[in-house]
């Protein structure tokens, strides 16, 4: 394998996207607002991806990690922004800092969540993680300081976004293919397939689905602080429960364990409903079919249901190690 | 047999106690540089349990474990492959959605000196070990004749083939003692000669002690140079095979009175 090649594709996308960057004014606010969401989506998803679908431990609270990211870099940008934006003269410093800030917060908090919580498998782990977002959240919603329920402005947001987002998503989707196509990595799925056999292998297993859980933490730490930029506004309610579940299918959609998988369906699952919205207004469709679609997000769920049903084992696993074993998982079941 | 000064493993006076039953009770046992020797027993006799507790699965409840020199009684199972002792599993535990080359690269991932950073950052010192784990998994498979199945899924590899590339993925540890759970189980005739075979020589090629953990009698009798005999959590023999054939005790505990 040539190793040279994912470094080269990093610097060609980080470059593309500087480029792209430039021309952001002249894309529609609409169209730019599900850009970047896409790009946001992305982050959550591939680094989702590392704890639930590499590494097979079934985290349901990524939402909260999310929300550590986004109140650590709106709070850091509210107070530090206008002080460090004199020294450095421009905003790209500070916002990079809010991010990089944002994103270890919420890895810390990942850490500890994650050392008392993984010691859990299966359901088990699903309802302490997802607990512990729920918990996360509500400190936010009681915390005076950042709004409370009211929720929290922040005053700016930095030029050159598209470039933000999508070298964020490129780092954290370069950093993950290339973590578990090394001998080091492979640990990550080595623990998924047998934790048992893995131990005896000699992996330290704790070490390494904390280690999973701290990195997937720091990227939704990190698609946190991108959300309240770009919003400019953040409040508990945003990352709730149901937040984690959308990025939990995400991954499942895309397929456990598959990274191009779930780049597609964060890109899918982001335009999908927008899409519905505009099929809702199309003047040709009988009114009564007009009516259903409106309530898009009924068709929304019903075309997540149907995808499962067609293709269990995500967009574009193919004869994928995952979808073989879940196969197997399935006809054994009693 | 000679026996040398200091054993490679050495169990004194283990008991685990499971409530009010004892698994395993007041067990000695020694096993020597480069050593094949057996582990039988009747069903339920404590085989496994001394097995788990020699890979630190189990704490023992008294006694103390000694492998090379040192006390491993409390350390992680990953630890103390670490040290040294391989397994293999009694129902083939092999990682399912990797490929055959990968299963064994996975264990080779203790000797790694890098971490993360390098993985990260595939440096010039990252290539060269990745090389080298390349070499040695090459190598390994080409010694057990799977080198040709590398890129095939571990668990689409015939019966017989998963018990190899499992004997395989504990070498690529680097292990001084290897200790087979049941290798012969479900396996018929023609692939226990073939299964003796294999097991007479990874311990000569690597130089290994190897305890087994075995039913089937033929098996046991036909590679092992020492046995030991378990009943009822006890250590009722300890001799060549062909003395335990024939111990008063043994045919007791397997025969009855």
């Amino acid at each position: 394998m040539n190793w040279k090649l994912p470094k080269t594709w990093l610097i060609a996308a980080i470059t593309l996207f500087a480029i792209a960057s430039h021309f952001e004014k002249s894309i529609d606010p609409y169209y730019f607002d599900i850009l970047i969401s896409i790009g946001i989506n992305i982050l959550l998803g591939v680094g989702l991806n590392l704890v639930n679908g590499y590494t097979g431990q079934f985290s349901l609270g990524h939402a909260g990690f999310m929300a550590v990211g986004a109140y650590t870099a709106a709070s850091m940008t509210i107070h530090l922004g206008p002080w460090m934006a004199q020294w450095t003269g421009g905003d790209a410093a500070p916002f990079l800092c809010a991010l990089i800030v944002g994103g270890l917060a919420a890895a810390v908090t990942g850490l500890a969540v994650g050392i008392p919580s993984l010691r859990l498998k299966g359901d088990y782990l699903a309802i302490v993680t997802l607990g512990f977002g729920e918990i996360i959240r509500v400190v936010f919603q009681s915390m005076e300081s950042v709004g409370g329920p009211r929720g929290l402005a922040v005053p700016t947001q930095p030029s050159h976004y598209l470039f933000w987002t999508f070298s964020s998503a490129a780092l954290c989707v370069y950093i993950i293919v290339l973590l578990v196509n090394s001998t080091y990595g492979r640990g990550f799925l080595a623990v998924r397939d047998d934790e048992i056999a893995a131990e005896a292998m000699g992996i330290n297993t704790t070490k390494y689905k904390v280690l999973a859980f701290v990195i997937g933490a720091f990227f939704a730490g990190v698609a946190g602080g991108l959300y309240a930029h770009f919003k400019q506004f953040i409040t508990p309610e945003g990352f709730n429960f149901l937040r984690s579940v959308d990025i939990v299918v995400i991954v499942i959609l895309g397929g456990m364990g598959n990274t191009p998988g779930v780049i597609a369906a964060a890109i899918l699952l982001t335009i999908l409903p927008e899409g519905l919205r505009a099929f809702a207004a199309w003047d040709a469709l009988p009114d009564r079919i007009a009516e259903i679609i409106r309530n898009r997000m009924i068709l929304y769920s019903l075309l997540l249901v149907v995808l499962m049903l067609l293709r269990p084992q995500g967009l574009f696993a193919g004869s994928g190690g995952i979808a073989r074993r879940l196969r197997k998982k399935g006809a054994g079941a009693p | 047999m000679n026996p040398t000064p200091q054993p490679l493993l050495e169990l004194r006076q283990c008991t685990v106690q499971f409530g009010g039953l004892k698994a395993v009770s007041e067990l000695d046992l020694t096993i020597h540089q480069g050593e094949l020797m057996g582990l039988i027993g009747p069903n339920g006799a404590g085989k496994t349990t001394a097995f788990n507790l020699i890979t630190g699965v189990y704490k023992p409840t008294s006694g103390d474990i000694r492998f090379d020199g040192d006390s491993v009684v409390g350390h992680t199972p990953y630890a103390i492959t670490g040290r040294g002792i391989a397994r293999t599993f009694q129902n083939i535990r092999l990682f399912a959605s990797l490929s055959v080359f990968d299963n064994v690269r996975t264990a080779c991932n203790m000797h790694l000196s890098h971490g993360i950073s390098h993985a990260l950052w595939r440096g010039a010192a990252f290539r060269r070990e990745e090389a080298k784990v390349e070499q040695t998994v090459g190598e390994l498979l080409e010694i057990f004749r799977l080198n040709h199945l590398r890129d095939v899924c571990a668990t689409s590899l015939p019966y017989g083939d998963q018990r190899r590339l499992e004997i395989v993925r504990a070498l690529a540890t680097r292990p001084k003692l290897l200790l087979l759970d049941e290798p012969a189980a479900g396996m018929n005739p023609t692939e226990k000669v073939e299964l003796m075979n294999l097991i007479r020589f990874t311990q000569e090629r690597f130089g290994l002690a190897v305890l087994l953990v075995e039913h089937d009698m033929r098996v046991v009798m036909g590679i092992c140079q020492r046995i030991a005999v378990l009943d009822y959590g006890k250590k009722i023999a300890d001799d060549t095979p062909e003395a335990v054939r024939s111990h008063p005790k043994v045919i007791e505990a397997y025969l009855g009175e």
